[in-house]
């Protein structure tokens, strides 16, 4: 059996105690939310892409576990400045993460999630705000 | 403890002999499902090794055999309940198809103007058939509304008086809920809805294994619950309803075993219970259920009820003491269920359930399929213990050294 400190890293810990860009930035003109149907989770996205279709502002709300806090929270870090087709192709590897335990070979934060491959319930946790976020690029801008 | 079982009950259970993770199992997850006693398993297996085969249609031994166990196990369930009659109790594969037989054939009779009663506690299977059945029918769905937070919640039944109108067909409503371990009192509430004419129908999926149930005494028109709730397999539940009014409902299915005669025009329907089993009954099943209520009748729900409630009484007041805890439920010696559902400021229930899984112990965490009520609580999820006739004081103990860890954690 896995051990817990595997998969509370502290990197997720602190994520989690102090979520990055929390809130909806006064810019944002793009929202997407995703919905965890078997725990009542849920999760909300804000974007604001600048003409280049790079994200210049984004930020989440919404209420969960840990994992699924820290992992939006993180989320929103490494998506800042990505196109659409950079943050599916994260969202990819971070999949790759955290179904397979094997972090890629250059480290990056996303690595701390490494752990979450042997609690497979915990794993739409994992991604919840991924595909919020992924699902907000695909929303049109409001004015 | 002079309340609680001997401790002997417990070899009873096959399952809960076993390591998690290098831990001895702690099952506290009764509400979601019971552990099944060797007699229940027993049971199962004799009949697929001896008996097994269809029943009503064939004339030969085995055919025989089956039949004869599974209305047998009508006239246990029965007995269980103080049904009247046998012919009241019908086999369904659960709580869920139960709501879902009677709501569909309701909803035949509804029309504009009608209005179905609930309470903003049920379980969404005894909350969604419902609203289904007002959009077949044009009928008004209602919720009576919970009032207060956290230990003071209950039913506000001064808004009861205000909604049970005359233009009330239908109340349904929980016994025993699930998520809070809120206990209504069945027979009080079936008497208001009898005054307007209302039928009844009762969700005892929580009450049923830990409670004593007389459905003459309650007063009830339907009562449903499942089996796997109570000691019985899965697959098989019980649809309780009254003689009377069985045999004028239509059946929500129509198939074989159910008709008295069919012709290329149409076909009439058996009397009640046949006429609401088309196909092939559970019969292993049903037969495993009869074993689980032998079970729980040799060691009487009123010594369950008070093992149950000897334990949540214990847990109650060692949870109390945690920082940043919320007991969303009802305090001790309200009416409730052995249940403790509970909310921490700084863990959310998913990380706890993962945390206790670690320490061995099964509990439940989320909405427990009521989001309505979560939603007007204002949490999203609760982390629940529920106990049964097999938990003991240590199991107790285990739980709240694992709290206590998971708390350490989180905010340390
Ligand atoms: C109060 C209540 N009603 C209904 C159900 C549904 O029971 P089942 O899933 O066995 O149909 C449950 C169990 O989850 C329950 O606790």
């Amino acid at each position: 059996m896995s051990d817990l400190t595997d998969l509370y890293q502290s990197v997720i810990l602190d994520h989690n105690k102090r979520p990055r860009n929390r809130g909806r930035p006064p810019t944002a003109n793009r929202v997407a939310t995703g919905d965890n149907p078997s725990c009542g989770d849920n999760c909300t996205v804000y974007l604001h892409l600048d003409p280049a279709g790079r994200v210049d502002a984004i930020g989440f709300d919404g209420s969960g576990c840990a994992i699924s806090q820290a992992s939006t929270s993180l989320m929103t870090t490494q998506v800042k400045g990505k196109t659409a087709s950079e943050a599916e192709a994260l969202f990819n590897e971070f999949k790759q993460i955290v179904t397979s335990g094997h972090p890629p070979e250059e480290m990056s934060d996303l690595a701390a999630f490494a752990g979450v491959h042997a609690f497979p319930a915990r794993i739409k946790c994992a991604t919840l705000g991924w595909h919020a976020a992924l699902e907000a690029f695909k929303q049109p801008a409001s004015a | 403890m002079s309340a609680l079982l001997p401790a002997s009950l417990r070899a009873d259970f096959p399952i809960l002999h076993q390591d998690v993770g290098g831990k001895p199992l702690v099952y506290l997850d009764n509400g979601a499902t019971s552990q099944k006693p060797r007699a229940v398993i027993d049971a199962l297996v004799r009949y697929y090794e001896r008996d097994n085969s269809n029943v009503h249609r064939g004339l030969h031994a085995l055919s025989m055999r089956a039949t004869d166990g599974y209305e047998a196990a009508r006239t246990r369930v029965a007995r269980f309940i103080h049904a009247a009659d046998p012919a009241e109790i019908i086999f369904t594969r659960g709580t869920t198809e139960g709501v879902n037989v009677v709501a569909r054939s309701l909803a035949a009779r509804l029309k504009p103007g009608d209005v179905i009663l609930t309470t903003e506690i049920e379980h969404h299977s005894n909350l969604v058939p419902w609203q289904q059945a007002a959009k077949a029918s044009g009928a008004t769905i209602r919720y009576v509304p919970v009032l207060g937070t956290d230990a003071e919640l209950g039913l506000d039944l001064d808004a009861l008086d205000r909604l049970l109108t005359p233009q009330v067909k239908v109340f349904a409503f929980t016994h025993l809920s699930n998520t809070l371990g809120l206990m209504l009192d069945a027979a009080a509430l079936c008497a208001r809805a009898r005054a307007v004419g209302a039928v009844t129908v009762i969700d005892a999926a929580q009450s049923v294994g830990h409670e004593p149930i007389d459905v003459q005494a309650i007063g009830c028109d339907f009562l449903v619950f499942s089996g796997h709730k109570m000691c019985g397999p899965t697959g098989i539940g019980v649809l309780y309803g009254r003689r009377a009014l069985l045999d004028t409902l239509a059946p929500a299915e129509t198939g074989g075993g159910m008709v008295v005669s069919v012709t290329y025009e149409g076909a009439t329907w058996k009397p009640a219970p046949e006429r609401f089993e088309a196909g092939t009954p559970n019969v292993a099943d049903a037969i495993g259920l009869a074993a689980a209520c032998d079970y729980l009748d040799a060691i009487g729900r009123p010594a369950i009820s008070a093992h149950d409630h000897a334990l949540a009484a214990k847990a109650h007041a060692a949870l109390a003491e945690l920082p940043g805890i919320r007991i969303i439920g009802p305090r001790l010696g309200q009416p409730r269920g052995g249940l403790v559902s509970f909310a921490f400021a700084d863990a959310h229930a998913h990380d706890v359930v993962t945390f206790a899984d670690q320490d061995g112990i099964a509990l439940r965490g989320g909405h427990h399929c009521n989001q309505p009520l979560m939603r007007k609580l204002g949490i999203t999820s609760t982390t629940r213990a529920s106990f049964y006739l097999y938990n003991n004081e240590e199991e107790i103990d285990a739980l709240v050294r694992s709290m206590h860890r998971i708390l350490k954690f989180f905010a340390g």
